[in-house]
């Protein structure tokens, strides 16, 4: 019964950045909006584009602070920050906790603990971010078990030197190809 | 106009890598240097790396802009950063900001603009570009009333930062106008005989 597409899980919050929410999608909403002002007040005040590392630091501190007042409940999402500064491509965790790390692959939600375990088979030093976002693929579709869970729409972006440095949705056919390529290797699975 | 002192140094420091040649009101410039240099540092902390020249030249621009009507000052903001190497940023009256592969300032520099325009190449090195300099401001001097004392610059690269002085007296003459000389009251009082013109 739902769109396809009306509920989105990544948002671009700098045309160098985009944050992938995970848990309460209202609560989620409200820390892409407040990374969205902190990017742009950033740019406005010191003419760069806001470094990965002081974003993530900044709704890190965001996030934090619900955490320390009794009249504040904390956050009930976390998010996934990924963006493209002069230092190279990052990757940001921040969790309801309001604790932040660096990573080169993670995961959050459910199923990420089985997430994560895939993706620590992948050698991720040797990889294009086409063929990540290949990879991430199958391992959603792995991940996500047919009986107990819904039915799920795979929502993907990256940003990368093929990007041009700007934070995107994965382009139609590449995200064809990953669907495909991930439902052909669960038949293998299956078939095994 | 009062010149109160002229061999002061004009040139600031913001941040070990970025420095400031202030022009115009000494106080304006020395006020808006101030509140950068407090600005930079916090956000050096912050950031945990160095400064860049970009973000130094633009919190100049941004009190600069927002306080024109009360500023009269023109700066230009030099420096080195690892993104970027040199990088040198004018940010005269108005407050608009320019990145220039090369920027002069001050009173003196209204004669400068032909002589540096023909003077100026591209990847010259440390001890040519300082001789410009040197050349540029003491031809400054010889035509400009409002300039004079002592020639200060300070070279910042990827191996740090080094100042060096010139006195007034050892610069070079352009139009035969007379030396620089002692007080006459000195030359008086200790019988010395006068420098020749």
């Amino acid at each position: 019964m739902l769109l396809e597409g009306s509920n989105r899980r990544i948002h671009a919050v700098h045309n160098h950045a985009g944050m992938a929410v995970a848990g309460l999608a209202a609560d989620g909403r409200q820390i892409v909006a407040r990374t969205k002002s902190e990017a742009t007040s950033y740019e406005n005040t010191y003419g760069e584009p806001i470094p990965i590392k002081e974003l993530c630091e900044r709704v890190a501190s965001y996030v934090h602070l619900c955490t320390l007042y009794w009249w504040l409940r904390p956050f009930g999402s976390g998010v996934i920050l990924g963006g493209y500064d002069r230092d190279g491509p990052q990757l940001y965790m921040i969790e309801p906790s309001g604790v932040a790390y660096r990573y080169f692959g993670t995961a959050i939600g459910k199923g990420r603990q089985a997430a994560k375990t895939e993706i620590e088979k992948l050698k991720l030093s040797e990889m294009t971010c086409r063929e990540g976002v290949i990879e991430v693929a199958k391992i959603i579709y792995g991940v996500h078990d047919e009986a107990k869970d819904k039915a799920f729409e795979l929502e993907m972006s990256w940003i990368c030197d093929e990007s041009k440095r700007r934070h995107q949705k994965v382009p139609a056919d590449l995200l064809e190809e990953a669907k495909e390529a991930a439902k052909a290797a669960q038949e293998d699975m299956d078939a095994d | 106009m009062y010149v109160a002192n002229r061999a002061s140094d004009k040139i600031t420091q913001l941040t070990d890598n970025v420095y400031l040649c202030r022009s115009g009101s000494a106080a304006d410039s020395q006020v808006v240097s101030d509140y950068v240099r407090y600005f930079l540092h916090q956000h050096i902390i912050q950031l945990g790396q160095p400064a860049t020249v970009k973000v130094a030249a633009n919190l100049i621009r941004q009190l600069s802009y927002n306080n024109k009507n009360m500023l009269q000052t023109g700066l230009i903001v030099g420096g080195w950063d690892k993104y970027e190497g040199g990088s040198i940023y004018s940010v005269p009256l108005g407050g608009t900001i320019l990145q220039l592969p090369f920027a002069i300032g001050g009173s003196g520099s209204s004669y400068l603009y032909g002589f540096i325009d023909q003077a100026w190449k591209e990847g010259m090195n440390k001890e040519e570009a300082e001789a410009l300099v040197v050349k540029c401001v003491s031809l400054a001097i010889a035509r400009d009333g409002a300039s004079g004392g002592v020639v200060r610059t300070v070279v910042i690269n990827s191996e740090g930062v080094t100042r060096n002085f010139y006195s007034g007296d050892k610069l070079p003459l352009w139009h035969e106008e007379l030396p620089l000389r002692n007080s006459l009251l000195e030359e008086a009082s200790s019988e010395v005989e006068p420098m020749r013109a």
